[in-house]
């Protein structure tokens, strides 16, 4: 039973980023996994190497769709020629739900290939809204907005960053894709409790979570992606788990990647917590 | 709110979110300065930091221009990575004080306009010929090598089509007969060895030889790190793909002829006439030629039918 309107997925359980050093193993070895995260820019291509190794991919293991340059925080307009070619990805992968950020990075047309953070307006709430309604409306499956991390806020800002979210994903009815690495990268960069972020969200709107490493450096925490998930991490998923139910979780390990299996082995811890969650709501049913 | 004309210096005081976005785009896209830091003027040329500090707000360890300095380096590792990725051969040709700069004005000048980093260096062969100190002396070892780097990306993913059956060929009339070339496959006409440099500077050799005929290149020690690519005579390189890998193959002057006027869309008969205008081939050779190509190109798949 999902455990909130926009998570009809709970059964996914803990999936994993599908990535290059892992294709030929998982191609071989056929490795049990619940389910694969791939980018969906890496296979918005026309032929070739890319798309085999999806169908490959589609015929063994469920995959989500996950993209980076939606880009629904930008005031462009979306682009219809790229809306059509993410359509008929989602077309080939069957993807059950569709994510992107909650940021903006692109503008006249022009892109930086970066995740960057929104002003918290009312103004800019309501044009991503609106963006996202667009999007959903031309792809025609479930979306759910990532939340990013940072590392500059703006005095154009009206409010924090977990009411701006709320706002947005209130304003187009989605999902949220929880990503609470991301939310505890931003609470050390900005000084905020990253607990009060997680209890202030809508937790009957997240479909989807993410956990990964961080790097820590002098000054500021760097959304990294190269580690095991630290423990104050796990402290912030067990509590979102909590609060949220049993969630479809991924893990994201995107930089010095080892083995498939050292990989799988750290997203599956995920499952203590997720089992609390599930004893949790049973009791409540 | 409506939109709001593209200023010429970014708006301190934004009043949209367009124009907001056109700020900050400003600001992280702005080339770095050296160290890899933020640039100290503004546009203006008043202080950057106090620029800055009107849309940005401090951290407890960090300054507002210190905070845009983090995605301004991003920006341009990121970007700069990818074309080094893509471009290793150009890179091996100018050497590290070349290429960087190189890559930095072409950046500049050819922001990404494109959802994905794939085509980032779409430009590069146009940007060069326009800008030809910048890899001078190297000028058109370094276009053929762009050139070159951009059809394995091509290769790599671009589009494919239903591979042309004999059944197709049988009894039709090569004066009427039309086909295409598949739109991964490019062929170039090239005066430097690129095919064998870029094997050298990867060091891959490992090619199936029906598939390609391409040699791994000596490395020239005593260049200081820059392997040679010396001016030859006139090569004909096919870049293509075999079960999704990448080849490069070469081919005689005739083939070429003979590929590029299908691709053209030249009638078969057409086609064979005009890949040995300048032969002095017999009729028979001529004739086994034609035939050996057909087979071979067709068992790699490289024509297909018309659209």
């Amino acid at each position: 039973m999902p455990a909130n309107p926009h998570n009809g997925h709970t059964e996914y359980g803990v999936g994993l980023g599908l990535r290059v050093p892992h294709y030929r193993h998982i191609l071989a070895n056929k490795p049990t996994c619940a389910w694969f995260e791939i980018i969906s820019e890496n296979f918005m291509v026309d032929g070739g190497r890319p798309l085999e190794v999806l169908d490959a991919i589609l015929e063994q293991y469920q995959v989500v769709q996950h993209g980076v340059s939606m880009y629904f925080g930008s005031a462009d307009k979306p682009d219809r020629t790229h809306l059509r070619r993410l359509k008929n990805l989602v077309k080939r992968t069957k993807t059950p739900w569709l994510s992107d950020h909650l940021c903006w990075g692109s503008v006249d047309g022009t892109y930086t290939h970066d995740l960057l953070p929104m002003p918290y307006t009312m103004e800019a709430a309501k044009r991503t809204a609106e963006k996202i309604r667009y999007v959903r409306d031309f792809i025609e499956v479930p979306i759910c907005v990532e939340n990013v991390s940072s590392y500059m806020e703006f005095l154009a800002s009206e409010m924090t960053e977990w009411e701006f979210l709320t706002e947005v994903v209130e304003r187009a009815d989605c999902g949220i894709l929880l990503d609470v690495n991301n939310i505890y990268v931003s609470s050390k960069n900005h000084g905020f409790d990253p607990m009060d972020y997680v209890n202030a969200v809508p937790h009957h709107r997240v479909g989807q979570m993410h956990i990964a490493g961080h790097t820590k450096f002098e000054k500021y925490i760097l959304d990294t992606h190269d580690h095991p998930v630290l423990d104050p991490v796990w402290k912030l998923y067990a509590h979102a788990t909590k609060l949220c139910g049993v969630t479809a979780t991924l893990l994201e390990w995107d930089d010095k990647i080892p083995s498939f299996d050292e990989v799988h082995a750290e997203a599956l811890k995920a499952n203590q917590y997720i089992a609390d969650a599930r004893t949790a709501q049973n009791g409540k049913n | 709110m409506g939109r709001t004309k593209k200023p010429s210096t970014p708006d301190l005081a934004p009043r949209d979110l367009l124009t907001w976005q056109r700020t900050m785009h400003a600001a992280v896209t702005r080339p770095l300065a050296l160290g890899d830091r933020a640039q100290r003027r503004w546009f203006d040329g008043s202080s950057s930091a106090r620029a800055i500090a009107k849309l940005v707000k401090p951290s407890r360890t960090l300054k507002p221009l210190e905070r845009v300095e983090i995605y301004n380096r991003m920006y341009w590792f990121r970007l700069l990575d990818s074309m080094a990725q893509d471009f290793p051969g150009l890179r091996a040709l100018l050497g590290e004080k070349k290429f960087w700069p190189l890559i930095e004005r072409y950046l500049a000048v050819c922001p990404s306009r494109s959802f994905t980093l794939r085509d980032l260096g779409a430009r590069l062969e146009r940007f060069i010929a326009r800008e030809p100190g910048l890899v001078a002396p190297h000028g058109a070892a370094a276009r053929d090598l762009v050139r070159f780097e951009w059809a394995q990306i091509i290769a790599f993913d671009g589009p494919s089509r239903p591979r042309l059956k004999k059944s197709q060929l049988m009894g039709a009339d090569p004066a009427k007969l039309r086909f295409a070339v598949q739109p991964y496959l490019t062929l170039l006409a090239c005066r430097h060895p690129v095919d064998e440099y870029v094997l050298a500077v990867k060091q891959d050799g490992a090619l199936r030889t029906e598939a390609s005929n391409a040699v791994a290149a000596r490395v020239d020690g005593d260049s200081g790190g820059i392997v040679r690519l010396e001016r030859g005579g006139l090569l004909h390189i096919v870049v293509h793909r075999v079960d999704n890998q990448l080849y490069y193959k070469r081919l005689e002057p005739e083939a070429a002829r003979l590929l590029r006027a299908i691709k053209a869309g030249k009638t078969l008969a057409e086609a064979c006439a005009s890949a040995f205008v300048r032969s002095k081939s017999s009729p028979d050779e001529q004739t086994k030629n034609i035939r050996d190509w057909f087979a071979l190109w067709m068992r790699l798949g490289w024509l297909c039918p018309r659209e």
